[in-house]
């Protein structure tokens, strides 16, 4: 599946996207922040404070506990600040 | 009901945009323009410019899921909005609601619902520039306040 950051999430990543095959035991989006975090000290602290972080899957906003299952495009960004 | 939705790196002309959406509608009788332009201060800091970055095809969506919403609220006529993202300086505009509908209350309503649902909904993220430095802006518990009344009204 294809990751996006972006803001403060890309910059602390320091990339705008990735492809990545998360592990079996990866089933919610709170699992793939918790399974990238462990990836490098760059994504530990992207995710730091991971209940301030939201997602989005194929384009349409979900919570923590939504399931990644099938899905094409996840991303990941701060609280959105348009307008 | 005519409904456009731009994300754009050009400005853009709110009168422009207002004639367009009524041009050959006799059935308008309220037209409600809301621009949101870069201030040059925020919070006692001096701004010296905004970079408004997006995330692609979800904004647009994410706005086209809004719109859709408030024809379900509101009897409209016609919506117009523009995003613009890139770099921005005080006194540039930066977004633009329109909508119109045979009556007023509606029309201001559905803007203002739009823009809640902007600020705080739609896929776009601030790095401000200031006499401070660099840095993202934080969302404001205010946006957030101001998007829960629309969802208190529905209930």
């Amino acid at each position: 599946m294809k990751l996006l950051y972006f803001a403060w999430v890309r910059e602390r990543i320091g990339k705008a996207d990735e492809d990545v095959s998360p592990p079996a035991g990866v089933v919610t989006i709170a699992d793939l922040m918790k399974w990238l975090s462990g990836r490098g000290e760059e994504y530990a602290y992207a995710f730091e404070n991971s209940k301030v972080i939201r997602a989005a899957i194929d384009r349409n906003h979900v919570q923590a506990s939504a399931e990644i299952a099938g899905a094409r495009e996840i991303a990941f960004f701060p609280p959105m600040t348009g307008g | 009901m005519t409904v456009t939705i731009r994300l754009q790196r050009e400005d853009f002309d709110a009168a422009k945009e207002a004639a367009e959406l009524t041009r050959g509608h006799t059935d308008i009788g309220a037209l409600v323009t809301f621009a949101g332009i870069c201030r040059d201060h925020e919070a006692g800091r001096g701004v010296a410019a905004l970079t408004l970055e997006h995330y692609p095809g979800m904004a647009e969506e994410e706005i086209a899921r809004h719109i859709a919403e408030a024809q379900t609220r509101w009897p409209l006529l016609g919506v117009t909005v523009i995003h613009r993202h890139g770099r921005m300086q005080p006194g540039d505009n930066i977004v633009l609601v329109v909508t119109a509908s045979a009556h007023r209350q509606a029309a201001f309503e559905a803007a203002s619902f739009l823009m809640d649902y902007l600020k705080t909904r739609a896929p776009f993220w601030k790095l401000e520039e200031s006499t401070g430095g660099k840095d993202w802006v934080a969302a404001k518990d205010t946006d957030d306040d101001a998007v829960a009344r629309w969802v208190k009204d529905k209930a």
